[in-house]
């Protein structure tokens, strides 16, 4: 019998979750024993003319990371699913749009604008064209959408792996559960719908009530490493986020910022972690909630840090 | 019209490219063209974040080269904020960045560069890969290389919280002290990384300056571009990956400028190519003269031949002694050949490794006070630092608020992005002008004219 076929590719992503393929190790020597990989441009040969003789549904699966930012690579995106039985969103771009989806507060023109016209480092300036005419051919650059967009907002996504980037643990399981077929109902985040407090090393720390007066900058307070960052006055997304990254940031002294998005179930991860600070506030003096605003001055941009793109609220 | 042929994706490269071979109507090869075909918009969606979040966020450009993009943005923070860095936290983030480059390099030589060095241009297109090394190599020497990998970014995990995106980073120092256990483990994984360095410089010298195809690129002539370099060296010259003072070269080898990060808008300038979403840097007092080399024009390179050609060597007897081999090999520094880089990220690799025994010893490491808190807040920071491909400045502008309101950031490979594209020309020109065919081997050597560099496209294009 043939291996079944794997594939990896990246759209808008930054390589993180590519790294998390080659993190397997050991196991990466396993799959290739198991299956084989027909594309995977980061580190096989393969190219884009490869794809096109591979008939409709020929790959087994598909692991795709970043999201959707130019017409190439929603191309791109539509293409592999048309060939693939299983696609999954790999990692939290392709998820929710992950922190490039923070242009959605600004819309294209205003993104090209700054690079290529306004940075002080330019001495001349110009966007990059659709089309450049050189003496010989006309050479094609893909434009960008408007806006960046989560990937199934493009294609039917089964599968979504989450994290920045997801562990190579939760990799590898989601990798060898779809070649045995035991992957769970389609839709589903392949992580458990477990708040990342609940697995916090530091819960006991948590008091059942919390009532804060302020909240504090990272620069401007030292901090306990042992007690809840919220308990502190620390903004810390864990209460809101997703669980399965092993509490990565936290063990490192850091305060969680929610790159395994949010639980089963929530559409709005900012609106959901607006709602969990607001429960800990012991004030309602406007003039005093204003105090405690200044302690977070980019709410938006803190709390939808990975799922804006994905997010309700008004953006480009 | 004429026609174009395309190799795309660009692979085994970090990020997007693609390479257009344009002909005339007659079939004759005209030019190539190297196009980076996506953009982020960093430089903007950055712009009213809270300041101290911005080395965690700008470090998103890239999940290769994080790190480095961590450390330069914290370097900003510690500017922007006038706050010094106790030692033992300057000795953490350089254990960390030393890791990290080591890794990379590491991750270039085997997964990326490896089908380039170890096998040929001719092998078969699914065998060019790092399966098709280690199946060269054999399964012991892949077991070894998987196991180092793991274990150094493990010592990466612990300081910084994770493998590949480090948290650790605040102004004036970072989040977590190191304890004696952790740092008795550090001293084992670190010997451990300085032996495998020892073997990978041995694999090198056996297995690719000894085989049929390395030594006949290195000399070709157009893999030879006669440029400006530049550099960080500390204050005896040597390379310095986390600190220093930025020098540049002339093609001569003398020394053309010596800064400090907070002047780079005097020395550098970028230039929009309309047919690429990556922008090219140039010297700016030398000027852009289009795609030639030579000191009349302002195209510099950067990243580990640059870094060996600015500086004198290291403070590492085995990083040097490699050094003066290298040098007294290829006929003396400074070194123009691009096919060097390759040797260069080697000897790299043995500084790295050598490095992180060195901070791994230190009594300093373990000390508590692994942060200052900072007594202001000013309204513009740089930072910069060595990147495994080059020269990164991060600069970012605040508010009295402690919002970011500019930001710009001159990524590694856009320093060589015109150096690239001019090594592509000038090699596609030699390969492909006589030809009427094209074969898949000149195309793969096309490619590996561009991956001698390890540029990274996403960083470039940001």
């Amino acid at each position: 019998m043939p291996k079944p076929k794997v594939a990896m590719y990246w759209l808008a992503g930054c390589g993180g979750c590519e790294e998390s393929i080659l993190d397997l190790g050991v196991d990466l020597l396993a799959l290739t024993d198991r299956a084989d990989i027909v594309f995977w441009p980061i580190a096989m040969d393969a190219k884009y003319r490869e794809l096109d003789p591979l008939p409709d549904n020929s790959i087994d699966v598909v692991l795709i990371n970043g999201a959707v930012r130019d017409e190439a690579q929603e191309r791109m995106a539509r293409l592999l699913r048309r060939k693939s039985k299983t696609v999954i969103a790999h990692g939290i771009c392709a998820q929710a749009g992950g922190v490039p989806g923070l242009a959605g507060f600004h819309g294209r023109d205003k993104i090209l604008q700054r690079a290529y016209q306004e940075v002080p480092s330019l001495e001349s300036g110009g966007l990059p064209q659709a089309e450049t005419q050189t003496d010989h051919a006309r050479l094609r650059l893909p434009s960008l959408r408007e806006s960046l967009v989560p990937l199934d907002r493009v294609i039917a996504v089964d599968y979504y792996l989450p994290g920045c980037p997801p562990p190579p643990e939760l990799v590898k399981e989601a990798l060898f559960n779809a070649l045995d077929g035991e992957l769970p109902e389609r839709g589903s985040v392949l992580a458990e719908s477990v708040a990342l407090c609940r697995t916090c090393p530091r819960l006991a720390s948590k008091p059942d009530t919390i009532h804060l007066k302020r909240f504090h900058r990272l620069y401007e307070v030292r901090w306990d490493p042992d007690r809840c960052f919220l308990e502190q006055g620390l903004i810390c997304l864990g209460p809101a986020t997703r669980g399965g990254c092993g509490a990565q940031c936290l063990k490192a002294n850091m305060p969680c910022r929610g790159c395994f998005g949010p639980l089963d179930n929530v559409s709005d991860m900012g609106a959901r972690v607006v709602a969990m600070l607001a429960t800990l506030l012991d004030e309602t003096d406007p003039e005093k909630l204003e105090n405690i605003a200044a302690g977070v001055p980019d709410p938006a941009g803190l709390f939808y840090r990975y799922t804006l793109a994905a997010s309700i609220i008004k953006r480009r | 019209m004429g026609k174009i042929i395309s190799i795309d994706p660009i692979t085994r490269l970090e990020g997007h490219g693609s390479l257009r071979l344009v002909y005339d109507d007659e079939g004759r090869f005209q030019d190539v063209y190297l196009q980076a075909p996506d953009f982020k918009g960093f430089e903007k969606f950055c712009e009213g974040r809270a300041v101290e979040e911005l080395p965690a966020l700008t470090q998103k450009i890239c999940g290769v080269c994080p790190t480095a993009h961590h450390i330069a943005g914290v370097k900003a923070l510690d500017d922007l904020f006038g706050v010094a860095v106790p030692p033992a936290a300057r000795a953490i983030r350089e254990l960390m960045h030393n890791a990290f480059i080591f890794e990379d390099h590491l991750l270039h030589f085997f997964y990326l560069g490896g089908a380039d060095l170890f096998l040929g241009p001719d092998e078969p297109m699914m065998d060019r890969n790092v399966f098709g090394v280690i199946k060269k190599l054999g399964t012991d020497a892949g077991a070894r290389i998987i196991d180092i990998r793991k274990q150094v970014r493990q010592l990466h995990a612990t300081i910084s919280g994770s493998a590949l995106y480090p948290v650790c980073g605040l102004p004036g120092g970072v989040s977590k002290a190191i304890s004696p256990e952790e740092k008795a483990q550090f001293q084992v994984i670190t010997q451990k990384a300085l032996a495998f360095a020892e073997w990978a410089v041995g694999l090198f010298h056996d297995r690719v300056l000894e085989g049929r195809h390395y030594g006949s690129l290195l000399a070709r002539p157009y893999m030879k571009s006669d440029t400006y370099y530049m550099g960080l060296v500390d204050a005896d010259g040597n390379v310095s990956f986390y600190d220093g003072t930025l020098r540049i070269i002339d093609p001569k080898g003398d020394v053309y400028a010596s800064f400090e990060a907070a002047d780079y808008l005097s020395h550098l300038a970028e230039r929009v190519v309309p047919y690429s979403y990556m922008k090219q840097l140039y010297l700016k007092q030398v000027g852009w003269k289009g795609l030639v080399d030579g000191p009349g024009s302002g195209i510099y390179r950067v990243g580990p031949l640059a870094r060996l050609n600015v500086s004198s060597g290291f403070d590492t007897p085995l990083a040097q002694t490699e050094y003066e081999r290298m040098g007294a090999a290829l006929g003396g520094w400074p070194v123009h050949s691009t096919f060097a880089y390759h040797w260069a990220r080697l000897v790299e690799i043995l500084y790295a490794a050598e490095n992180m025994v060195r901070l791994s010893s230190l009594e300093q490491l373990t000390d508590s006070a692994v942060r200052n808190l900072p007594e202001g807040m000013g309204s513009s920071g740089v930072g910069v630092c060595e990147a495994p491909r080059g020269t990164l400045f991060h600069h970012y502008d605040a508010d009295r608020k402690g919002l970011a309101r500019g930001v710009n950031l001159l990524v590694a490979t856009q320093n060589n992005a015109a150096g690239i594209q001019l090594s592509l020309s000038e090699a596609a020109r030699a390969i492909l002008a006589h030809q009427t065919e094209i074969d898949d081997t000149s195309l793969n050597v096309l490619e590996m004219v561009f991956r001698a560099y390890d540029p990274c496209m996403a960083c470039a294009t940001h």
